[in-house]
C-alpha cells in the first residue's frame, strides 16, 4: 500500500479530467497569490474595513478595471475551492449515495454563487444621490 | 478509512511529521477560506438592496470579534498561500522533495515575518 517514495507529493493525474483539474489548481493557485493577497492588502492595509461602505464600492466600480479583478478574482477562488471541496468529498465520503449527494449539492451551490456573485459584480449601478 | 482505528484521527492521519502537518493545515486553511468566500458573496450582494442595508450590514466587520476574525482569515489565506507555493515547487521540480521539511520551515518563517505585522496593523484600531 505504501509507495516506494516515500515522501513527496501526490503523484501527477495520467491524464483526462483529472489532469486538467490537477493543472488547473497550480494556475489558478499562482493567479490567486496575487489577485487573493492583492485584495487582502488593498482592503486591510492600504484601506480598513473602517472605510469600506456603499460609497466606497461605488467608486471602485465606477471603473471597470475593479470589476474586471473582482471578476477573476470571484471565478478563480470560487473554482479553486469548490474543486478543494471536491478533492475532500471524494477522500472522505465513501459510500456511492452519500458521494453523489454532496458532490451534487455542491456543484448546485457553487453554480449559484457563481451566478449570483457575477451577477453582483456585472451589474451593479450606483444609487443615485 | 478503516473502520474503529482510531475513529476521526484516522481521517487526517497520514505519515506524520512536517509533510502531514503542511497537508492538514492545507485542507483545514483551504475549507476555512472557501466557506467565508461564500459568505462573503452573499454579504456583498446585498449592495444590490441600496446604501442603507449595505452599510447597515458591513458595519458588522468593525465589530471587535469579527476584526479578530478577519486577522484569522488572513493567516488562512497566507499560510494556504505559502503552502501552495511549496507544493508548487515540488510538482514543478521534482528534485526539491528532498528538501520539502526545509520549504515547510521556510513557508513557516515567512508567515511570521508578514502575519505579525499584518495583524498589528488590522487590530491597530482596537488598540
Amino acid at each position: 500500500m505504501i509507495a516506494k517514495r516515500d515522501v513527496g507529493p501526490a503523484p501527477r493525474p495520467a491524464g483526462g479530467f483529472e489532469l486538467y483539474t490537477w493543472f488547473f489548481m497550480r494556475v489558478s493557485g499562482v493567479l490567486l497569490l496575487v489577485l487573493a493577497l492583492g485584495h487582502l492588502a488593498i482592503m486591510h492595509l492600504v484601506n480598513s474595513v473602517d472605510v469600506i461602505d456603499y460609497a466606497f464600492v461605488a467608486s471602485r466600480y465606477a471603473t471597470p478595471f475593479w470589476r474586471t479583478y473582482d471578476l477573476l478574482l470571484l471565478i478563480l477562488a470560487l473554482l479553486h475551492g469548490l474543486n478543494g471541496v471536491r478533492t475532500m468529498i471524494h477522500d472522505y465520503v465513501r459510500p456511492r449515495g452519500w458521494r453523489l449527494l454532496s458532490l451534487s449539492c455542491l456543484y448546485v451551490l457553487g453554480l449559484m454563487f457563481l451566478a449570483i456573485g457575477s451577477l453582483v459584480i456585472l451589474t451593479f449601478q450606483p444609487a443615485r444621490g | 478509512m478503516e473502520k474503529g482505528q482510531g475513529g476521526m484521527w484516522t481521517w487526517i492521519k497520514y505519515r506524520g511529521g512536517e509533510g502531514q502537518l503542511a497537508w492538514v493545515l492545507h485542507r483545514v486553511t483551504g475549507l476555512g477560506v472557501f466557506l467565508f468566500l461564500l459568505i462573503h458573496i452573499l454579504d456583498t450582494a446585498l449592495i444590490g438592496w441600496g446604501p442603507e442595508v449595505y452599510d447597515k450590514v458591513v458595519k458588522l466587520y468593525h465589530l471587535p470579534l469579527f476584526r479578530v476574525g478577519e486577522v484569522v482569515l488572513a493567516g488562512m489565506v497566507l499560510y494556504h498561500a505559502l503552502n501552495g507555493i511549496r507544493i508548487t515547487i515540488i510538482d514543478l521540480w521534482e528534485e526539491t522533495t528532498r528538501f520539502h521539511r526545509q520549504l515547510f520551515y521556510a513557508a513557516a518563517i515567512v508567515f511570521i515575518v508578514v502575519f505579525f505585522p499584518t495583524a498589528y496593523l488590522m487590530l491597530r484600531p482596537l488598540l
